[in-house]
């Protein structure tokens, strides 16, 4: 009669879990039985899914991201997910300082701001200036050609010394007086892991709630900003893909020591410049996006968000995506994936109820129940 | 126990899954709500390993609270065999070893439950944890959680009110089917979570400790035991409960047991018709017996 009043729920839940396990596994009856998919190719060769499932699970583990996009068959969101509810289990044993991203080791570093920037531009790996072309010869790729090519561009990789850090771009502008000199730090960072948020909350709660957040709900908010429901007009002053040393204090010495180190994404823009209302001089503002792993619309969608909550938090908000409860409240994929998909479970009884009162109005107002 | 025992030893997850930091968290969040009745406390909500929505707020109380004796029953529109049911259960099972768990209102010490309260009256040994969706009932008429924060401190309802008045001009009926706002002890207004209206008039006066859990909105109220609880209403339109009568005013009774004055659920037959059957498994399997007590049958 229905999924309520029949008994076996339990049974039902574990037909539906076999049913997904075998989805997965059904490929090993092929006449070539496949190799199950291996960690480290989901590491490698998915790198981009991975960064995403690290940087919304808000959690560094690159392998059991890995382990989360296979056991989920490659959906971001229920890997995250999957991470996130892992991070749940751990107790927080420290914290580490605020890190310092000018000691990044980084792979790519543009700035769209100035066509020289100190240190110099690096493209590194990105999809930017590629044609979306289906390339047909990777359909079946031998293990050959896969080799020969990492073998043949390790032999041709250019040799010369790159420096171990970069100036920032930011660093030139401030010291032109073009933009406000960094405000010292007056409370310690919002940990968004250990309290909620009750409005108004400090930038460093906003910073932090969305280098977790959804990439695409982040991105769909920031957009209508660039659009026209908003008025940001970024400029990158420099966007940064690289692998920050992470900094904990020693456990006898208590000196900051190197324990390793993440691959994060930041970014900087420059929005137009405001008037101090003191009388100072007119300066640049500054929007600040970062998150773990390689995700450059992410970075650049949350600085793009970062400058239009401080107006927001200014001036009140104009439009959504300066308005800090609306957007930090709507943009965590966890949350807003898990109440999407709450709506399939049985609602019997609020329906009961809509029923009774719908019937009853409608006696009154003269219609047929 | 040391908090950090279990992160030591591995793999192994922690009795109740959470680590013991979020407990004590959790647990000292219920305090606040049941110091100040009705009031929504932020917490630092953990993610579970099910869904935002499907009763994370709900199991982060009940695995903070919950002991190795404890006796537990899980229930999901009133029974305790939903999948969802089944599926917390088995999660709490598995995560605290030693806990026994029952279908029983009678038996249990603890219920978790989504969408209603058992039928049978709960004792002063008792908590029932209510899985809770949208906490604030606010909302209706205010977008803003800061704005609603100001309005509560204030015990301001007028709009909601307004809301109420102009449902009755429009319908001549409040049309709020369930989620009723219920004033708790004279001052905070609460979103009692989406239980019928007939389960509201069983928060007043409760026995038991009646605990509310929003995982995904990170908050936690309470209605502590005799604490007056009266859903908003007028005096000339009074609060009412759903109608389970047919056009010639009798009651519809349970196919099953047939109970008359229990909350119905209301199914399609495969010839066309209607039938009824309690929402309540649990109390339709104890009328059931207490039937066949009487007519002198076998249990």
């Amino acid at each position: 009669m229905s999924y309520v009043a029949i008994k076996g729920g339990g049974r039902a839940i574990a037909g539906a879990a076999a049913v997904t396990e075998f989805l997965r596994t059904e490929e090993g009856l092929s006449e070539i039985p496949a190799e199950p998919l291996g960690i480290d190719a989901i590491l490698h060769q998915l790198r981009h899914l991975v960064d995403r499932v690290v940087s919304e699970g808000g959690v560094y583990h690159p392998k059991f991201a890995a382990l989360a996009i296979k056991q989920s068959l490659g959906d971001t969101l229920e890997a995250a997910f999957a991470l996130r509810a892992w991070r749940s289990t751990r107790p927080r044993l420290s914290a580490t300082p605020p890190l310092d991203t000018s000691k990044m080791r980084l792979i790519r570093r543009i700035s769209s701001a100035f066509k020289e920037i100190p240190g110099g531009q690096m493209l590194g790996p990105t999809p930017d200036y590629a044609l979306r072309l289906l390339r047909m010869e990777l359909m079946d790729e031998s293990p050959d050609a896969f080799r020969d090519f990492a073998r043949t561009w390790l032999e041709t990789y250019p040799t010369a010394q790159l420096p171990d850090s970069f100036p920032k771009v930011l660093d030139a502008l401030r010291s032109e007086g073009l933009l406000p000199p960094v405000a010292g730090r007056t409370q310690a960072a919002f940990d968004i892991t250990r309290e909620p948020l009750v409005f108004p909350v400090p930038r460093s709660a906003q910073l932090s709630t969305m280098a977790r957040a959804e990439t695409g709900s982040l991105l769909a908010i920031a957009y209508s900003n660039m659009r026209g429901y908003g008025d940001v007009h970024p400029t990158v002053a420099e966007l940064r893909v690289g692998y920050l040393p992470v900094m904990l204090p020693h456990p006898i010495t208590g000196e900051p020591t190197e324990v390793g180190e993440v691959l994060v994404t930041e970014c900087e823009v420059v929005a137009m410049y405001e008037a101090d209302n003191a009388g100072g001089k007119p300066m640049f503002t500054i929007g600040y996006g970062a998150c773990f792993g390689h995700n450059e619309v992410k970075a650049i969608s949350m600085a793009i968000l970062d400058r239009a909550l401080q107006k927001g938090m200014k001036d009140g908000p104009a439009n959504p995506s300066e308005d800090p409860e609306f957007v930090l409240l709507h943009v965590d994929g966890v949350d807003s994936m898990g109440f999407a998909s709450h709506y399939k479970m049985p609602h019997y009884v609020t329906f009961q109820s809509d029923l009774d009162r719908l019937r009853t109005t409608q006696q009154k107002s003269g219609e047929p129940a | 126990m040391n908090a950090l025992s279990h992160a030591q030893t591995g793999n192994a997850y922690n009795f109740g899954f959470l680590d013991e930091y979020a407990k004590k968290e959790v647990r000292r969040a219920i305090l606040k709500a049941i110091a100040i009745p009705g009031y929504q406390v932020p917490y630092a909500s953990r993610e579970m390993p099910m869904g935002r929505g499907f009763g994370t707020g709900g199991l982060q109380l009940t695995l903070s609270l919950i002991g190795p004796n404890e006796v537990l029953k899980v229930i999901d529109q009133g029974s305790d065999d939903s999948v969802n049911a089944v599926n917390l259960r088995q999660f709490i099972e598995m995560t605290c070893p030693g806990v026994s768990t029952t279908t029983k209102t009678t038996e249990c010490t603890l219920i978790q439950s989504r969408h209603r309260i058992p039928e049978q009256p709960l004792t002063s040994n008792q908590i029932i944890v209510l899985q809770v969706p949208y906490p604030d009932p606010l909302v209706v008429v205010e977008p803003s959680e800061d704005k609603r924060k100001t309005m509560h401190g204030e015990a301001d309802y007028s709009r909601l009110l307004v809301k109420l008045y102009e449902d009755i001009v429009k319908f001549d009926e409040i049309t709020i089917s369930h989620r009723y706002p219920t004033r708790i002890n004279g001052h905070y207004v609460i979103d009692p979570s989406p239980i019928p209206r007939w389960d509201v008039p069983k928060l007043d006066d409760s026995a038991a400790l009646v605990l509310f859990g929003a995982g995904r909105e990170k908050k936690i109220y309470a209605v502590p035991p005799h604490t007056k609880a009266e859903p908003l209403a007028f005096s000339d339109v009074p609060f009412r409960v759903e109608d389970f009568r047919d056009d010639q005013g009798r009651r519809h009774a349970c196919t099953r047991c047939g109970c008359t004055d229990s909350f119905l659920d209301e199914f399609v037959t495969d010839a066309g018709g209607k039938t009824w059957q309690c929402s309540d498994s649990d109390w339709c399997e104890e009328q059931m017996l207490l039937a066949r007590e009487t007519e002198g049958e076998p249990a």
